[in-house]
């Protein structure tokens, strides 16, 4: 049987299948594969000779690991600080009460990306969009695919 | 091996040096109240109930993890220390569910004797009942995340001695959970060997044998303790 | 001598602006002039385009530099100051900045770039206050080289301190002359780094590592950031003059998955410093050999903290652990680790180049945003007064609004009233009002705010960031939580009010690491200067009992 995630072999083995290499093996599977599976969960525990529970509790201890498939967009409000006295919860909220999901976008947020100059931003699909109100996300998101 | 001597709660004390000040307090015959800490686990200095007052530092340490030193003064006791003391109980009290009436641990929990030491008798924080699961998968053994308090004890006992790693912390904050496996079921994880070590070492009634109705759990951490000092002594005839 | 020389800034904020649109048009415009010119032998080839790093006022962005090769240097700000930039309304400006430089490079002539203004810019003069007050030291080539092309650093000056270092190869002296400079950390604690140095250096065994915290996360501070994406190299250099004086040859960079740009030029800065032998084995044909790692973090704020780093680096939970053993003793993978932040070690090639007496008492980088008319990336002497910063350099509140508290610290500090703001920033002044230094993030806060929101904004973000390990910080920071947000509500009573003091000192004491220890600071910090806002939100009406719950 060929091995599995033949495309995670390089990594791997970049980390000499140590396990102090997990969080740069997951960052890349998830790269890859939008999201991290149980099944690519399990392998990498084998691959880096880890108990399961040591994965997941590594995995599941860090924002950015995601443990379902991504939407098609993605559409992230920053609640920095400055983007909090410049409006963001008013921003957040608002947009929380729109039917995003229905159209493939996921709605989150992300705690200050460092271009404060621009707040409140929004940043859809690692795009930042800046002094953003609710009105104007809303139509920016309409121009993306569906 | 060399000794320290440090004064504890004003009594004078001595102890071989690399020893904790916690050791060294009971050995004192000073009560410094524990939760996560477990006599044959590694210390994690977690719940922070053991924390002590040093003589020229404001800062206060936690007794589990602090090495004893020459000259050293600890207080274990103070209107301070209370005051912590007490909080992290309530803390613990109300991120849970506790329900001491119903619970299989009942008058047998190191979670309710302690907030019979400390003195709380009620909360001075909300309850803030948390929607938590119950695993009852295992054929032996259940899980009732409503009782635990994430102390480790179970993933440091399966990991540490049992070698089987079952258990670990999963996620982050107020949602930590103890996760099996990839956060499956308990009885999905092949790695468990059934040995029941993390029952016994559990100071509530979160993990607790499926036989046990309320009040019954009883826990068991000498047995841990007899087969560490076995393993370390290599004398296994007792 | 003709010749010019456009710079455009194309770190993270003026790249959501479309700089980086905007240099590649310029540079293939120019491109293409160049090739004509050459076929028809015609000067205008003299005329570059580079990406560099951050110019500064970033509100002001997109920026542009023109350089004049006769000399002189003019800032011109693109931008739409505060307007949403939808992406036409961007598209429309670059096309007509091209244009015109189209126009002008079609005289021929690179002194025709070298006087030539953008259209709708507007220029910055040098004797602008943000640009005139600043002493650009860490961030001396930042907006100057491009970043991607290491040539452009070396002639710079990078690596020449390394150089010297190697050469003399006295690891101690290099030690004293960071403590004699008095440099402290930069990441917010202030710990006296070259005492810091000294104890890893003074740790027996051969293997030792180098760490550099790059895991900027305190929201509104954006200084490191700043560093790695527009001069990577300076510390790089910083880096390897640390690991030769401790005696590590081993290091790692730990930066934050969300400046994802700061990660693309660090990779290439250490690839391209490895090619030319400042990075790697037998470094400038010493017998010193150093190898740098990149690793990135995953959304955790907490791994800022030095044992968490240490575990995130091992591939682990980022779960910070007691001290001691300390980093220097028991670091990554168990060996003797000096961990610094990204701007301590960028400051480590112009102390040697200036001298510890010069270069004492050294500079602060600070991130200046919020409620205030031009916000940025700005780095002034040590000790220069908070109004000079928010007021003189930042232009004060928007209009018809006045100032009333800045931010320093993030989650870990407090708020100095309006009041003091003629407080000298250095460690002490700020520990003094309650406050921190912290890593240099200043958010500015004008008088429609409310306090306790603040307060609960912070109490939120360390709820949501606590590891979970020890119970005061992860259920204490709920409770504190809940506690603002029933003042918020005007449904607390004068109760909820003691609950709220008393509850602080215990997470603040009982925590343990710096996370939940210094997560009261901002609910501390507004009762002692803004209690008036916390009383207007007490319910008029007696005090209703508080709840009391049996266990």
């Amino acid at each position: 049987m060929p091995e599995p995630y033949p495309e995670l072999q390089p990594v791997l083995q970049r980390h000499g299948y140590r396990p102090d290499g997990l969080i740069e093996v997951l960052n890349r599977a998830q790269e890859l594969h939008g999201h991290l599976s149980p099944p690519l969960l399990r392998h990498i525990a084998r691959q880096l000779k880890l108990p399961l529970s040591r994965v997941q509790g590594t995995a599941s201890f860090y924002h950015l690991f995601r443990f379902q498939p991504p939407a098609r967009h993605c559409c992230l409000v920053c609640t920095g600080t400055a983007c909090h006295v410049l409006g963001a919860a008013a921003l957040l909220a608002a947009l929380e009460h729109e039917p995003l999901q229905e159209r493939g976008i996921e709605l989150g947020s992300v705690r200050c990306i460092g271009t404060c100059s621009g707040a409140p931003l929004v940043v859809v699909d690692g795009q930042v969009w800046n002094h953003q109100s609710a009105a104007g996300v809303l139509d920016g998101l309409r121009s993306l695919d569906p | 091996m060399s000794v320290c001597t440090l004064r504890i709660d004003n009594r004078d004390v001595a102890i071989a040096a690399g020893a904790s000040v916690l050791e060294a307090a009971r050995a004192a015959g000073a009560a410094i109240p524990t939760l996560c800490h477990l006599d044959g686990l590694s210390p994690v200095a977690a719940c922070r109930l053991c924390l002590v007052e040093l003589e020229g530092s404001d800062k206060l340490q936690a007794a589990c993890v602090t090495a004893v030193a020459d000259g050293m003064q600890v207080r274990t006791d103070s209107p301070r220390l209370r005051e912590i003391r007490r909080s992290v109980i309530e803390l613990l009290f109300t991120e849970g569910n506790h329900v001491c009436a119903i619970c299989v641990a009942n008058g047998h929990c190191e979670l309710q004797d302690l907030a019979v030491t400390v003195g709380m008798d009620h909360s001075r924080l909300p309850y803030r009942f948390p929607d938590r699961h119950v695993d009852l998968s295992h054929p032996l053994f259940g899980l009732d995340h409503n009782r635990c308090i994430l102390c480790s004890r179970c993933v440091r006992v399966c990991d540490e001695v049992e070698g089987a790693h079952v258990w670990d912390i999963g996620w982050r904050g107020e949602h930590c959970r103890i996760i099996a496996g990839l956060d499956e079921p308990w009885e999905a994880v092949n790695a468990c060997t059934h040995c029941g070590k993390c029952v016994e070492v559990c100071p509530t009634g979160a993990l607790f044998h499926k036989a046990d109705t309320s009040e019954e759990k009883q826990g068991h951490p000498e047995r841990l303790q007899a087969l560490v000092h076995a393993r370390n002594h290599q004398q296994w005839q007792p | 001598m003709s010749g010019a020389c456009l710079r455009i800034c194309t770190a993270a904020s003026c790249r959501s602006r479309g700089a980086e649109t905007l240099r590649q048009r310029c540079s293939a415009l120019l491109e293409s002039a160049n090739s004509a010119s050459a076929t028809q032998g015609v000067a205008g080839r003299d005329v570059t385009v580079k990406g560099v790093g951050c110019l500064g006022p970033c509100s002001e962005g997109p920026l542009l530099a023109v350089d004049a090769a006769a000399g002189g240097s003019r800032l011109f700000s693109l931008g739409t100051n505060g307007q949403a930039g939808s992406a036409a309304v961007i598209e429309a400006a670059i096309k007509a900045v091209a244009a015109d430089l189209h126009t002008a490079v079609a005289d021929g002539d690179g002194s025709a770039v070298a006087q030539w203004s953008p259209p709708h810019s507007r220029e910055l003069p040098a004797d602008d206050p943000f640009l005139a007050l600043q002493l650009r030291r860490v961030l001396a080539q930042c907006g100057r080289i491009d970043p991607a092309e290491i040539a452009d650093a070396l002639a710079a000056g990078a690596y020449r301190q390394l150089q010297a270092v190697l050469q003399r190869n006295d690891p101690a002296g290099v030690i004293e002359l960071v403590r004699r400079s008095g440099l402290r950390g930069r990441g917010g604690a202030g710990y006296p780094t070259g005492l810091k140095w000294a104890t890893v250096a003074a740790m027996p065994g051969g293997e030792k590592v180098v760490v550099c915290n790059a895991d900027e996360g305190d929201p509104g501070a954006f200084m490191d950031r700043t560093v790695l994406e527009g001069d990577p190299h300076t510390l790089l250099e910083g880096m390897a003059i640390a690991a030769h004086a401790v005696g590590a040859d081993r290091g790692f960079i730990y930066v934050r998955a969300e400046y994802p740009l700061a990660i693309e030029r660090l990779r290439i800065a250490i690839a391209q410093a490895e090619q030319h032998g400042w990075l790697g084995t037998a470094i400038a044909g010493s017998d010193f050999s150093f190898h740098v790692e990149l690793r990135v973090g995953a959304g955790a704020y907490v791994c800022g903290e030095e044992t968490a780093l240490i575990h995130s680096i091992e591939g682990r939970r980022g779960v910070p652990r007691p001290r001691p053993p300390y980093p220097a003793q028991r670091g990554v993978f168990g060996l003797p680790t000096l961990i610094n932040n990204v701007e301590t070690f960028a400051n480590i090639p112009a102390l040697l180049r200036l001298g510890p007496e010069a270069y004492a008492p050294g500079t602060k980088v600070f991130s200046l945003t919020g409620q205030v008319r031009r916000s940025g990336v700005l780095e002034v002497p040590m000790g220069t007064p908070l109004r000079t910063i928010v007021e003189t350099m930042g232009g004060g509140a928007p209009a018809g609004r006045r100032i009333k508290a800045v931010q320093t610290g993030g989650p870990s500090g407090g708020c100095v009233p309006a009041s003091a703001l003629d407080t000298p920033v250095d460690y002490e002044s700020l520990q003094a009002l309650g406050t921190i230094m912290g890593s240099g993030g200043m958010v500015v806060l004008d008088d429609t705010t409310n306090m306790v929101d603040i307060a609960a904004f912070f109490m939120a973000f360390s709820r949501e960031e606590s590891c979970g390990k020890c119970i005061p910080c992860r259920s204490g920071t709920v409770q504190l939580e809940m506690l603002l947000r029933k003042l918020l509500s005007r449904q607390a009573s004068e109760l909820d009010l003691a609950q709220l003091e008393r509850l602080c000192p215990v997470v603040s004491e009982a925590s343990l690491c710096g996370l939940g220890q210094s997560a009261p600071r901002p609910v501390l910090s507004t009762l002692r200067h803004f209690r008036g806002d916390y009383l207007a939100l007490l319910e008029p009406t007696p005090a209703a009992p508080p709840q009391e719950q049996n266990p």
